[in-house]
């Protein structure tokens, strides 16, 4: 049993259910207080050991039910033994091969425990790859002993008499019940083993892909993106939205400690120390989501979205010709519904900086004061419009700091009808932020540079 | 505790209808004595689960509700400062005499001063609190601590040594370990993720809302008296506002409250009139209460898929 729950844990390690050592020896605790006899037990039991989080639980179900899905092969049933019990005439060789004895009597259950023997003898549990399946089922078969079936299957079509024939017939259809069995315990294996990594690997490759890239996204890839930009919004939400009193040793905090000594009869008995507040990030956010960056836009707005949920106090805005506050939508809806209707309201027009920023500063300049960071998130492509550079500094000297984001690599900066260059030396930080690799980390050194420590 | 399915009835008994994979993790968490970390969405059952519990096994309940700034001194001990500081007073009085009575040196008057018994940092002026409460029940108890996830990161790695070794250290006067270890329950609601170190030391169990037969034997228990004909129909009427897309749906909690008010109505079964007059006990949100409304009639109509 030791080697199966090994394998188990290792195939939840593969489907991202994290399995640390202490859980490892938790889960073998478990398998011997309930037993193995209760299915239904003994999985609930393991969950509640081994899945920490409902979306491992859902993981560990699958990996289970998978993992020990032993469902027996089907075999003809073997013909009413002959008057004498054993038929005469079959092959010595028959009798010398354990695999087509087992063929021949229909003794399933000793079948699949050969199985799981060759399984382990081929190293079967360590595919990483589709394409080493076949590979890997020739080896199982050969190692349960295929070929003595097929010497003799050989040595049977030569003699031409009844019996042997029919051997030969039996012999077949149990090769093949058997080949196919074996090819779905591989293709069980690698979905229990490798077909995580190979989601790895295209998560990997989606961050890396450049967000205005042509064609833009590919839909199949969308759910696996916002998933990604969730992910990541949250990981940086979770590291920098609490607020945390950092005591700063040896610094007396005189007034306090006045103050409640004089409880104790102005005995200075409850020493206060000083300490820091570390504040919560105050943000504005400000997308462009204009015809010129229609391609971005998408993702911009899913990471808007997504640290719109997961940052408290947050504002967010979206602009082409206009600038309008999309927190309302983005409070309502779901992450689709509200794209959707950002880019219904206001997305792939004209865009005119110039004008947006007017009506930010006319209806929503309050909201910036000294503790915000204002991230601005567009190609500062403007048509020739006057940029108001002005309106913009004004934001800046209010806010603590001005991040701009452009989807743009840098060289293009300037080019054209670009005004990035004017708008650039009143930005604390301005960044090409292209993947959405880059995204995470720039978001990140702007949350660690700005919110002061 | 003899089993899971005994672990069944005994919760039906004490009024808490249990699926069987809370029941399995409840009776793994007493025979692996592993705190259980509860989880699921508001109104599932998880504060329930834990005092149901307490009454099966008649045991005494200590519960801590954790909330942002809760800090050890709330939580685990405090000194009882006032009376410490009446004790020096005491002390200084009856150290005078007797120093005055020793008359002699320095050195003398210190050795006195050392001879007598230090009782300043001492059990005596320990105020307990939850957690330092649950250590000293000596035939043990059932600990909850209620939404974890509430509480500040700092707190819960102090919660580490409790749980994992059901015992704690004060600096001045050493480790405090359990006779009898609790069954300690947390529960979380998710506001922010737990620490990896805690989920670890703990067994995990997420409620999930129930399905219509659950459901069905959970507001039959909870709300006696009511007809079976009408809890069919309401049950039903939940189930099927839980596949719309609102932005709170309604959990257990909000259903037997229903059902209580359905009952307080006089209601035999569910019309359009009185539904939307109780529409407000199920759905919390303005917004979910509008989109619901139109659909009301044809709700109660559609047979549950």
């Amino acid at each position: 049993m030791q080697g199966a729950m090994e394998d188990f844990l290792r195939a939840l390690r593969a489907a991202d259910v994290k399995v640390s050592p202490v859980e490892a020896i938790d889960a073998h605790l478990t398998v011997a207080t309930v037993g193995f006899a209760d299915r239904e037990l003994f999985k609930d039991a393991l969950c509640a050991t081994l899945a920490k989080t409902a979306d491992e639980v859902t993981r560990f179900d699958e990996t289970f039910e998978t993992f020990f899905d032993r469902e027996t092969f089907q075999l003809e049933p073997p013909p009413p033994a002959g008057k004498d019990g054993e038929p005469e005439g079959t092959p010595p060789e028959v009798a010398n091969s354990e695999l087509a004895q087992m063929l021949l009597n229909g003794d399933v259950s000793a079948l699949a425990q050969a199985m799981e023997a060759a399984a382990e003898r081929a190293q079967v549990s360590s595919i990483r790859l589709s394409t080493q399946r076949s590979r890997l089922t020739r080896r199982m078969l050969e190692e349960m002993g295929l070929s003595e079936i097929e010497q003799i299957i050989a040595a049977a079509k030569k003699l031409e008499d009844a019996r042997s024939q029919a051997l030969v017939a039996r012999l077949e259809s149990g090769k093949k019940a058997l080949t196919e069995e074996a090819q779905r315990f591989v293709d069980r294996q690698h979905e229990l083993y490798a077909s995580e990594s190979g989601k790895n690997l295209r998560e990997e490759l989606l961050a890396r892909k450049a967000l205005n890239a042509e064609g833009g996204i590919d839909p199949a890839d969308l759910v696996m993106m916002q998933a990604l930009v969730k992910k990541m919004a949250k990981r940086l939400a979770d590291r920098y939205s609490r607020r945390r009193n950092k005591a700063q040793l040896g610094h007396l905090d005189v007034r306090r400690t006045l103050r409640k000594s004089m409880a104790y009869g102005g005995m200075p008995f409850e020493i206060v120390w000083k300490t820091k507040k570390v504040e919560k990030p105050n943000i504005v956010a400000i997308c462009d989501v204009s015809k010129s960056v229609a391609a971005a836009a998408q993702f911009l707005l899913t990471f808007l979205y997504s640290l719109n949920e997961v940052v408290d106090r947050m504002e967010a805005f979206a602009f082409s010709g206009r600038m309008i506050s999309v927190n309302d939508v983005m409070d309502e809806n779901k992450v689709e519904t509200a794209i959707l209707e950002v880019l219904k309201k206001i997305g792939f027009q004209q865009t005119d900086y110039g004008k947006s920023l007017e009506d930010f500063c006319d209806l929503h300049l309050d909201q910036i004061d000294r503790h915000t960071t204002v991230i601005f998130l567009g190609d500062a492509r403007s048509n020739y419009a006057d940029p108001r550079v002005d309106l913009f500094a004004t934001i800046q000297k209010r806010c603590r700091a001005m991040i701009w984001l452009n989807p743009e690599p840098e060289s293009y900066w300037g080019q054209g009808d670009s005004v990035m260059q004017r708008y650039q030396p009143f930005c604390h930080v301005a960044k090409p932020c292209n993947t959405l690799g880059q995204l995470e980390r720039i978001i990140e050194d702007v949350l660690r540079t700005y919110i002061p420590n | 505790m003899a089993s899971v399915d005994a672990l069944i009835e005994g919760l039906a008994g004490v009024g808490y209808i249990a699926s069987r994979r809370i029941a399995t993790a409840l009776y793994m968490a007493v025979h692996l004595q592993k705190p259980i970390l509860v989880e699921g969405s508001a109104g599932v059952g998880k504060t329930e689960l834990a005092l149901s519990t307490a009454a099966l096994l008649g045991l005494p309940l200590i519960r801590m509700q954790c909330y942002e700034g809760l800090d050890e001194s709330k939580a685990l001990y405090e000194w009882k400062y006032g009376k410490q500081l009446l004790y020096t007073q005491i002390l200084k009085d009856r150290m005078g005499a007797q120093l005055a009575e020793a008359g002699g040196t320095m050195d003398e008057a210190m050795d006195r001063l050392h001879g007598i018994g230090d009782l300043f940092f001492s059990e005596q002026f320990l105020e307990p609190r939850p957690l330092m409460k649950a250590l000293r029940e000596d035939d043990g108890c059932v600990l909850l601590i209620d939404e974890i996830d509430k509480s500040d990161e700092a707190f819960e790695a102090f919660l580490l040594e409790v749980l994992s070794a059901y015992q704690v250290s004060i600096p001045e006067l050493g480790v405090l370990k359990a006779k009898t270890p609790p069954i300690v329950f947390l529960t979380s609601n998710n506001v922010r993720d737990l620490g990896d170190a805690l989920k670890r030391r703990c067994l995990h169990l997420h409620i999930p809302l129930p399905d219509a037969a659950l459901e069905r034997k959970i507001v039959a228990s909870r709300v006696p008296g009511i007809e079976a004909k009408l809890t069919h129909e309401l049950v039903s009427f939940v189930q099927s506002l839980r596949t719309l897309d609102l932005r709170k749906s309604p959990s257990i909690s909000e259903t037997v409250d229903w059902a209580r008010a359905l009952i307080l109505l006089n209601a035999e079964s569910l019309d359009g009139e009185v539904v939307r007059d109780s529409l407000n006990v199920l759905l919390k949100f303005e917004q979910d209460i509008a989109s619901v409304e139109p659909q009301i009639v044809e709700l109660i109509r559609r047979p549950l898929a």
